[in-house]
Parts: structure tokens; sequence; C-alpha cells
């Protein structure tokens, strides 16, 4: 409607002054130009919020620490150094290495697990598989990726570690192993589906050149795919071992809270975050140590990620073939 | 008068001046015939390269001269619904033999594509690619070295072999590309439209170089640019529709085409 009395008036004013008419529908329209400015702010709000929250969760896990440390009971080189972490008992350790040693051994064994099907499944599902195999194997990744964790943490318990117990001698009912392989599954569809993605984009031009001088599909795969999208697969695999490093569930139920200094994979272990789940259950009192701790073991877990999110810009930077 | 359709020109005979003799040929083409899918894209293509010429194959875009060019090294093997019935002739061995290996095929016939594809590796590794990828044995820094002066571009590049080949020029990126080819060390380099993304001053880098390998190379390219076509080759090939209407030596083809829709195309009336 508004167009076309525009439209009219614009033809009409046009007989008499064609200059006039220009002019005014060259004008400056105040009322969009206003909606559009409420949008950017509107839109800026949104940004702002994951902002925020992550200054807030910064502060917060921030300011707590600092109180655990000024306690005390506990100092800096204790927390590093000691070999016990018995937040807890009447006799307390502040030692976070039982806890970083197990986040460490059950990602590792998820990584061992993730890794190479991740991989694998991203290069056939990239290179090898029909557009129909395609359309079938995503969406169940997909499915895969949104299993609830606790979910996965059932299944290790009582799926995967009777398996594993029928061949491997003296396995825990709660273990670092059976956690770990579940973990890896879970992990799977993070590699997999990001790595998919940065092999389709290198561009099949390239795919064209090295067949065009008399490659393989294994050496087009290594030699040209593989390199140019290497930055998305380390990307994929850094984001699969932050979601490991940060797991919760699994961990809790399948792993179990020893914390103990083991890399024995049979064993039960604690994680920082099985720690900090199990702790937030238990009837410690707000403001005492044993609550405290439960934050330097977050502000640690989150120093960890954020390592590990640095050193894979590092690395993505100095590896990764910029085709673009 | 109107241009023929694909109906009337079933049956047609090429019109062939000078043939180039069985003997002469590196590259024999023979009752060549090429299906995307439902689609006949080639139409019983018949005809010899002569070793050591350049080739020039024009015609209207959608023709077939490209598919025609990536017959010859079997890249449309690559091309899931392409069917092809006849002989590709290579040294009088058929390449569409059933024992033949086309990655085999491939080292042995270079090619370069429209838009210049350097890997995003340094200048070096893109030149010793393929000697890597067959197990080179000689001093690889010389056959770089070698392939890259004949490509015309060690002058530019001799100071920055670690650098990107994508920190290039469109134009030296093709001459990089051109050099890639050449560290095959093959006979035949196939060339698809080589200089259609490319400004004016390098495509006249990219025609000398084509002029200056004659003799050691049998070149064979694809051009939609007639200019070029005189410019740089010795023999021309042109196809309408799937089919080879007429072939000669380039001269005749531009200044006397014996066959009437080659004289439409050759005088601008369509393409």
């Amino acid at each position: 409607m508004m167009d076309k009395s525009m439209n009219k008036n614009a033809f009409t004013t046009s007989k008499s002054n064609p200059n006039q008419s220009l002019k005014d529908s060259l004008q400056k329209r105040f009322s969009s130009r206003l909606g559009e400015n409420i949008i950017g702010i509107i839109l800026l709000a949104c940004a702002a919020v994951s902002v925020l929250t992550t200054a807030g969760v910064v502060i917060s896990l921030g300011s707590e620490t600092i109180s655990f440390f000024a306690d005390p009971l506990v100092s800096v080189w204790s927390f590093l150094t000691d070999r016990e972490w018995t937040p807890f008992f009447s006799e307390k350790h502040f030692g976070i290495t039982p806890l970083i040693v197990g986040t460490l051994l059950v990602t590792v064994i998820s990584l061992v697990v993730g890794i190479p099907l991740g991989l694998g499944s991203a290069i056939f599902l990239s290179e090898f598989a029909t557009d129909r195999t395609r359309r079938i194997i995503m969406p169940i990744l997909e499915i895969l990726a949104g299993i609830p964790t606790v979910v996965l943490g059932y299944f290790a318990l009582f799926s995967i570690t009777p398996i594993l117990k029928s061949f491997i001698p003296g396995l825990g009912t709660q273990n670092a192993l059976a956690a770990g392989i579940v973990m890896g599954f879970m992990i799977l569809p993070t590699i997999s589906s990001i790595s998919v993605d940065s092999m389709q984009a290198v561009p099949g031009r390239l795919r064209e050149a090295a067949y065009g001088l008399g490659s393989t599909k294994a050496e087009v795969i290594t030699k040209v795919v593989l390199p140019a999208a290497l930055s998305g697969i380390v990307a994929s695999i850094i984001l699969a071992m932050s979601r490991a490093i940060g797991e919760t569930m699994v961990v809790t139920l399948a792993a179990g809270a020893r914390p103990v200094i083991t890399f024995d994979p049979r064993d039960a272990i604690a994680t920082m975050t099985a720690f900090i789940a199990n702790a937030a259950q238990s009837d410690q009192e707000a403001g005492s140590v044993g609550a405290k701790a439960l934050f330097a073991v977050g502000a640690t877990l989150f120093l960890i990620t954020l390592l590990l999110n640095i050193i894979s810009h590092q690395v993505v930077a100095r590896f990764s073939e910029k085709y673009d | 008068m109107a241009l023929p359709t694909r109906e009337q020109l079933k049956g047609l005979q090429t019109v062939r001046t000078e043939p180039v003799e069985d003997n002469d040929a590196v590259v024999s083409i023979k009752n060549l015939n090429l299906w995307y899918g439902n689609f006949h894209a080639l139409l019983d293509n018949t005809v010899n390269f002569p070793k050591g010429q350049v080739t020039a194959l024009i015609g209207a875009s959608g023709c077939g001269k490209s598919t025609l060019l990536r017959c010859i090294n079997r890249m449309n093997d690559l091309v899931p619904i392409a069917r092809i019935e006849g002989q590709a002739l290579y040294e009088g061995v058929d390449l569409y033999e059933s024992s033949i290996d086309p990655v085999e095929v491939r080292r042995r016939i270079g090619m370069v594509f429209q838009k210049p594809n350097p890997f995003p590796k340094s200048i070096f590794d893109n030149v010793a690619f393929s000697p890597r990828l067959y197990g080179y044995k000689g001093d690889l820094n010389a056959l770089v070295e070698k392939s890259l002066k004949r490509a015309a571009l060690w002058d530019e590049v001799k100071e920055k072999l670690k650098e990107s080949g994508l920190g290039l020029s469109g134009g030296q990126q093709q001459r990089l590309c051109i050099a890639r080819a050449m560290a095959q060390e093959p006979d035949v380099i196939l060339m698809d439209e080589p200089t259609s993304a490319l400004d004016p001053i390098a495509t006249d880098k990219i025609e000398e170089l084509i002029y200056e390998i004659k003799g050691d190379y049998t070149v064979i390219i694809v051009t939609h640019n007639m200019q070029q076509a005189g410019r740089v080759s010795d023999r021309t090939v042109y196809m309408h529709l799937g089919q080879i209407i007429e072939e000669g030596p380039t001269d005749q083809i531009f200044t006397n085409p014996k066959h009437e829709v080659t004289e439409m195309y050759i005088s601008g009336h369509f393409g």
C-alpha cells in the first residue's frame, strides 16, 4: 500500500519538477533507520549476555579461589605439590595432582578411542561415501552426539565394564578404562562432524590438481586433503578434548570418586569434575574450606581448558595450509 | 544460414586438411564416444595429435572440447556418470584397455587447468609434488629449478621458494602449475583454457611460454579465444555439438575454412 502511494506521488511530481521528485526519493528515511538502530541494540544485548556471563563466572571462580588460598590450611605450594586430596577428612590435604592425573588418564583413553574412530569415519564420509550413504550416516552420528551423558555413564557402568571384566583381570567395578572408552564414543561425533566439514571445504580444484599429477586416491587424501583440512581437524580434536576434560556424568558414574595418583586404567579414580559433582552433593557448609576447594578445582579446570584453546590456536596458525 | 542441429550433423564426415598420419601422432583419438548419463557428449570423435606440436581445440561453450581433452588423461574417470566407448591411443597404446591404470596414465600426461590451482604449499613443494610421489631418485633441487626455468618463472621466485605458492599473482600461479606439470617430465601437456582466468599481460606470458616449449612437448590446448589459437597453435581442431567438424593447419582453418559451420564460428557469427 505504502509503496504504491509513494510511486504515484513520484509519478505526479516528476511531471512538474523531475529533480524534486528524484530528491524526494533519495531522502533519508528516518523511520526505517530508527528500526534498524533498535534492532542493532537488541542484537548487541544478546551478544553482551554471553560476554557478561563469562565475566561473571570468571569473577566468582576467581574470588572464591582467592579466599580458598587465603585459608591457613592451604597454600598454593601444597595445592600443587601435595600428593593427596582429602578435603573432607579430619586430616585435610589439598593436593590437586590426583584429580589432574585422574582427568588426564580418562581423557587420554577417550582420545585414543575417539581420534582414530572420529578421523576414520570423517575420511570415509568425506572421501569415500556416496551422497546417499552420507545422508544416512551423518544423522546417526548426530544422534550419538545427542545421547545424554548420564545415559552413557550407565552404559559404561552396566554394559562396557562387565564386558571388559570378562577378559581383563583385576578390573574394578568403577574404573577409568570403561569411562574413557565410552567418552571416546561420546567425542567421536565432535571430531568427525567438524573434520568432515573441513575436508569438504577443501576446494575440488586441489583434488583435481593432485589427480592430474597422477596421485592415487590415498595420495590425494594424505598429501592434499588432510594437510589443507588440518586446522579444522586439530580444532575438532581440541574441542573434543575440552569436552572430555569437562565431562562429568560419565566419570562420576563409571570411573569412581577415588582421588589417587595412578596410571592404571583398571583402577577407580576421581577426576576434577567428578570431585566437583560429589562435593556439591555433600553436606559441606557454605564458606567452609571444603566448599571453597570446589571453586579452586573449578578454576584449575577452567585454566587447563583455556590453555588448551591457546595451544590449539598456535598449532593451527603454525601448521595449517591456507587455501583461500 | 541457421546453425545445424544435432540431428542434422548426424553421420557428419569431419573435414580434414593435411591430416596427421598415425605414425606421426603421439595421441590418437579413434571413434571416441562419451556419455554423461543419457547425454551423448562426444559423438564418434577421431583425430590425431602430432608429436612436438601445439594443437588447439576450439568451439563454442559446451561443444565438448574440454571433455575431449580430459579423455586423453582419463580425468573423466573421476566423473561417476561418464561412460566412454572407443579408443584414445598414447604412443600406440589404448589408454582405455581394461588393464590400464588411469593413475599411471596421468603420471605421463601432464595437465594444466582453467583456474590456477597451486597447492597451499611452498613453491618448491608444489613443483616437487609429483617427483616425490613417484619417488624421484635424482637431484630434486635441480629438477625443481629446471622445471621453474622451463616455465619461465625461476627468476621471479628463486629467492622465495619456501613461500606459499598462493602468494603469487594469478599469472605466476598458472606458470607454477605449468612448472609442476613439467616436473612430471611428461611428453604431452594438456591445457584446459589455461588463460581464461588471467589478465592480458599474464596471458601473453603464458602464450610465449607455450610457443617456447613447442618441439619439446606435445601441447593440446583448449581455448575459447580464437586469437590465442591463431597465435600459439600449429593445428586447430574445431568442434561443434560434440563433433569434430573440421581439423587442419591453423592458418588454413582461420583463413580458409572448408566447412560452413567452421567459417561461421571463425568469422564470429556465434560463439
